[in-house]
């Protein structure tokens, strides 16, 4: 699988990443490197082999509907890089 | 002016419903709506790093009962998948929700519209989590984010796109909710978002089997709303197709104050949502036993109802459908029949006055005095001839406000009828006594006029006479 | 004998007699901690403060019923989550974060009584296998502090290798405890997935992650895990199963086992000494009473693509929340939102984040999901068979735990798919979920060199048997590095 400049930077737009010139061609070739090696994969007959998400027989998880405390307005934006009015606050949604 | 009944309007509808679970689907926060932001969060549904969802049961409940209650088929085997985009109420960066595997799938309600009923099919209703809450401050330049809502559960429930009108659009969003209030999961209140409408239309010539290029609707928050918006796409895309010009496919929001749509164009990017099944939560097996038992709690929903008060009562198919469109209406409704046997009368003074009243001060039901007892009793009243019609107007108005029950208005304010023939007839006498003219007028053939005579005893006796009796009366008098 | 060479039952033993206090092992910890610290880099946040505090009050409350890890200076790797203890992922993304909660895995520990020393350096979200990758400092081995001490765990296993704390808690997602295990010359075990809350472990592929200890002895293993292991409601993936007592399966009987020695673990690309520490360690075995077979495991040659996929599409989504919005640092001056995104998490991620948050993002994307994503998820259904198949007729699976020992710090930077490969034995069980062990047998020039052992889910009381039964009969894991 070869990638390219526009893959990277197609990808990084879905990640939220940005990188300069240099940077996208090295992702480029390493990203490239990467996949090749993964189209090994394609070697194996997976036609009717169940695909893994869970290596445990776990089912039906589940909690009952309780109410348990929540944490204060302070604690909830002790991290928070900027706020105002007990809220977050990020530059405009709408550009 | 457009003709856009060259075209053929096809909609679908895409419905969330949040779910009125005490606590959030993945963690123990209270879902409570109207605090103070950012108060019922805690680390995981703030997204911190490191926390993990547990589902709640009683979401996972009443999504199967909402699923069963439009007819979908329950899934056997269902999970979570994860929707991956970046929005700043979305604090994981992607929203729990379900992919491939829904709850339900394959369902259907019937609308009805002009008297038609028409099959809506629903394509599949899953469960998923609801994002936080946008503030935009500083003229549109900042924005501040509420967290208080996030992880409240919701349903998404997808409609076939078999709807032709926006009238249809709106009779199937309201059945929806009224089928939702019946199942009792959830509050579907437009107004608070509890329950949210975004559509799909399109215009095709009539008769081509292919559908036109779609609009998205978002921003559409009442039943008005729904309906207006979609009239309005309606004719503007019928605008398009008629200038020759070509339909874009995009999202538009509806602005209720200009009563238009704009673009939302540039402003979204195309997704790409990389659903993944969730690594972090298990699969759902849902076995018949566990479906049974929530099909058991699935009370009688508002189509049975209505079939139920046409065969039952001898109600008109519109006033039954009227009545069981809101479920709290439809109890209000059973509530006065253990107080009377007069159904129709119950029908008939809840589709006059009771709407009339609702309507003319946006209320519900259930935000108004007046209980099925007090309208059963009152009903009584008038059988009795203890109270006339026109006391009883004053008396239902009475109880819509202070929720007292009949009788005890009646004697308060001295309201009993009068039936006692000596004192009407004393009243007569006056009124005759006082009335020469509309006397000659009537024993001249003018029969009219003793209609005004029966109005002057009646406001003589303030209402109270009964006025069969001051009608006969009356007519003796004057024929003597 | 150092104070942290003591055997835990001796410890605990002094410490109800008074010959010893919690404040002299946590003032023990601090002591070696600035001597050393300097020269291998281990920690990134030191909680002293706290921890003497937390010793004094153990002290006080003398009469107290004694936790299974009383008053034991305990190092945390800093992708678990410590409740106000700075807590980074080794990330500059992070490096302001005071976490709001505690992890079950650190709240479990200080009901064990254990002391938390501090936080514990790793490679950037675990992503690597040299320590080279945090965005602090690197790690370097005790051993020869030119050398990588392996990773993500590599602080962990620095940390208890150099004697600056009785145990460490690491995270093993494809091998990060024990690859890091066996180049320090330390005991890492990585536990059956879902043995041991995932909850405040800092999510890098959550269906591989799973915290363990790093200590110098198997007996020590036992304590802690005993300490960690059990189900959690906070945890859907968490098993609710019976926790057997680890530490009296610790017989020294090992006569009658069955080991499988997988083929493909011995083969190329494994270097020569550390095949024969492994063939050496066989004997042993043998000299024990029990058996051993070759037995093949014939998809590990997809193992490393299979896990590259798999965990670097579960990263790519786990890490989409580092945004800015909540906590973390923030970009200055971003011109809007996406702006702020797009710099906040290119200046906070290092490189091998990014690469592999490209990499799942690819893999996930659009129109390449089936022939990534979940092709890979299909060859882990084979991985797991082999593996299933294999059980049928042993009790256990021994083999290395690297291919090689350590290697100099900056050789393999550049280029990551060899740096990948370098965990070519610890992904395939990984991604078989099963458990397994990293024990020291012996050294190539001068570095140590870890035998693994893989048990079946949920036996990791065989797992600790036969490693404890090894030690038993070997002095490796005595040896200390001089530093």
């Amino acid at each position: 699988m070869n990638i390219t400049i526009r893959d990277v930077e197609h990808v990084a737009g879905l990640a939220r990443l940005e990188f300069t010139e240099s940077e996208k061609g090295q992702f480029a070739q390493q990203l490239s490197a990467i996949l090749a090696y993964a189209d090994k994969l394609g070697e194996l007959d997976t036609t009717d082999v169940e695909p893994t998400s869970h290596v445990l027989p776990v089912t039906n998880v589940m909690r009952e509907d309780q109410v348990r405390g929540s944490v204060s307005n302070e604690t909830a934006l002790l991290n928070a890089p900027d706020e105002e009015d007990g809220q977050f606050k990020v530059p405009a949604v709408l550009e | 002016m457009t003709e856009y009944n060259s075209y053929e309007t096809v909609i679908g509808l895409e419905v969330h419903v949040e779910l009125h679970t005490a606590s959030k689907i993945f963690c123990g926060c209270s879902t409570s709506f109207g605090a103070p932001p950012n108060t019922h969060t805690c680390p995981i549904c703030l997204g911190h790093p490191g926390v993990l969802p547990v589902l709640n049961r009683q979401a996972v409940e009443y999504a199967m009962k909402a699923a069963m209650a439009l007819n979908c088929t329950v899934a056997d085997i269902s999970k979570f998948d994860r929707k991956n985009y970046f929005y700043p109420d979305s604090p994981k960066a992607y929203q729990i929700s379900q992919f491939d595997q829904p709850i339900g799938e394959n369902g259907w309600i019937d609308i009805e519209v002009n008297g038609e009923t028409k099959r809506i099919g629903i394509t599949r209703l899953h469960l998923e989590e609801d994002a936080g809450k946008l503030t935009h401050v500083e003229g549109g330049f900042a924005s501040l984010v509420d967290f208080n809502r996030v992880g409240t559960p919701l349903v998404e429930i997808v409609s076939e796109p078999d709807l032709r009108t926006p009238e249809e659009a709106k009779a199937y969003l309201e059945k929806l909710r009224a089928i939702m209030q019946y199942c009792d999961v959830s509050d579907v209140k437009m107004e608070e978002g509890s329950l949210r409408c975004d559509a799909n239309i399109s215009l095709r010539p009539w008769g081509q089997e292919k559908f036109g290029t779609r609009a998205e609707l978002k921003n559409m928050n009442s039943f008005r709303g729904v309906q207006r918006g979609l009239e309005y796409e309606q004719m503007r895309q019928a605008d398009i197709l008629d200038g020759g010009g070509t339909v874009v496919q995009e999202t538009r929001r509806w602005d209720d104050s200009q009563g238009k749509t704009f673009s939302m164009r540039g402003k979204e990017e195309s997704h790409d949502y990389r659903y993944f099944p969730d690594p972090d939560l298990v699969r759902l097996l849902i076995d018949n036993e566990w479906k049974e038992r929530v099909r058991a709690s699935i009370p009688e929903l508002p189509d049975a109802r209505q079939a139920r008060y046409t065969s039952e009562y001898g109600l008109p198919a519109y006033d039954a459908g009227v009545i069981t469109s809101s479920k709290k209406l439809a109890d209000f409704f059973e509530e006065s029949l253990a107080y009377t046997n007069d159904a129709k009368s119950v029908s008939n003074w809840i589709m006059g006055d009771l709407l009339a009243y609702l309507n003319q001060t946006g209320k519900e039901i259930d935000g108004v005095a007046i209980t099925g007892q007090g309208l059963g009793e009152m009903i009584g009243l008038l059988e009795k001839g203890t109270i006339s019609g026109k006391i009883a107007k004053t008396v239902f108005k009475e109880m819509l406000e202070s929720g007292k029950l009949p009788q005890q208005i009646v004697e308060e304010q001295g309201l009993v009828q009068i039936s006692d023939e000596g004192a009407i007839q004393s009243i007569v006498e006056k009124v005759v006594t006082a009335n020469p003219q509309s006397v000659e007028d009537y024993r001249a053939g003018k029969e009219k006029a003793i209609g005004f005579l029966v109005g002057q005893v009646m406001k003589e006796s303030r209402g109270k006479a009964n006025p069969g009796l001051v009608n006969k009366l009356l007519t003796d008098y004057l024929n003597r | 004998m150092a104070l942290f060479d003591k055997r835990l039952q001796d410890v605990h033993n002094e410490l109800a007699a008074g010959k010893l206090s919690a404040a002299e092992l946590t003032d023990a910890s601090f002591k070696r901690i600035a001597e050393t610290d300097g020269k291998i880099g281990a920690f990134l946040t030191l909680n002293e403060e706290s921890a003497r505090a937390r010793a004094a009050g153990l002290d006080r409350d003398a009469g107290a019923e004694k936790g299974l890890l009383h008053a034991l200076p305990a190092g945390i790797k800093d992708n678990i989550v410590t409740k106000g203890l700075r807590t980074t992922c080794a990330s500059q993304f992070l490096s302001n974060y005071n976490p709001i909660y505690d992890s079950t895995a650190a709240s479990k520990l200080r009901d064990a009584g254990a002391v938390t020393i501090g936080k514990l350096n790793m490679d950037e979200f675990a992503m690597g296998g040299s320590n080279e990758n945090s965005s602090f400092h690197p790690v370097r081995n005790p051993w020869n502090t030119d050398y990588v001490p392996g990773g993500s765990s590599g602080g962990s296993a620095a940390s208890v290798a150099a004697g600056q704390v009785y145990f460490a808690l690491g995270s093993d997602t494809g091998g990060s405890i024990r690859q890091p295990a066996s180049y320090c010359g330390v005991v890492g075990l990585k536990p059956t997935y879902g043995l041991v809350s995932r909850f405040g472990l800092v999510a890098f592929a959550s269906s591989l992650d799973a915290i363990g200890p790093l200590t110098k002895n198997v007996e020590d293993s036992a304590y802690v895990l005993q300490a960690i292991a059990g189900h959690d409601g906070m945890d859907s993936t968490s098993a609710n199963v019976a926790i057997p007592d680890y530490v009296s399966a610790l017989t020294g009987d090992v006569k009658g086992l069955r080991i499988g020695v997988p083929k493909e673990y011995m083969g190329q690309g494994i270097d020569p000494k550390v095949k024969e520490a492994v063939l050496a360690a066989l004997k042993v075995y043998e000299g024990l009473g029990a058996t051993w077979e070759e037995v093949s495991l014939p998809h590990t040659e997809y193992a490393v693509a299979t896990y590259y996929l798999l965990a670097s599409s579960e990263a790519s989504s786990n890490l989409a929340r580092f945004d800015g919005v909540r906590y973390g640092v923030r970009a200055d001056n971003p011109d809007n939102l996406i702006d702020l995104y797009r710099k906040s998490r290119s200046q906070g991620f290092g490189d091998e984040v990014k690469r592999r948050i490209m990499l799942g993002t690819y893999a996930l994307s659009s129109g390449y999901y089936d022939a990534y994503y979940l092709k890979a998820q299909k060859v882990r259904t084979l991985i797991k068979r082999d593996f299933d198949q294999a059980f049928e007729n042993f009790d256990l699976l021994l083999g290395p735990t690297a291919p090689t020992p350590a290697f100099r710090i900056g050789e393999q930077i550049g280029d990551p798919l060899t740096m990948y490969l370098n965990d070519i034995v610890t992904i395939p069980v990984s991604l078989a979920g099963v458990p397994a062990i990293s024990v020291p047998c012996g050294f190539a020039d001068g570095l140590p060199v870890g035998l693994q052992l893989i048990g079946k889910a949920f036996d990791e009381a065989t797992v600790l048997r036969a490693a404890h039964a090894f030690e038993q009969h070997t002095d490796h894991h005595k040896a200390r590095p001089q530093l």
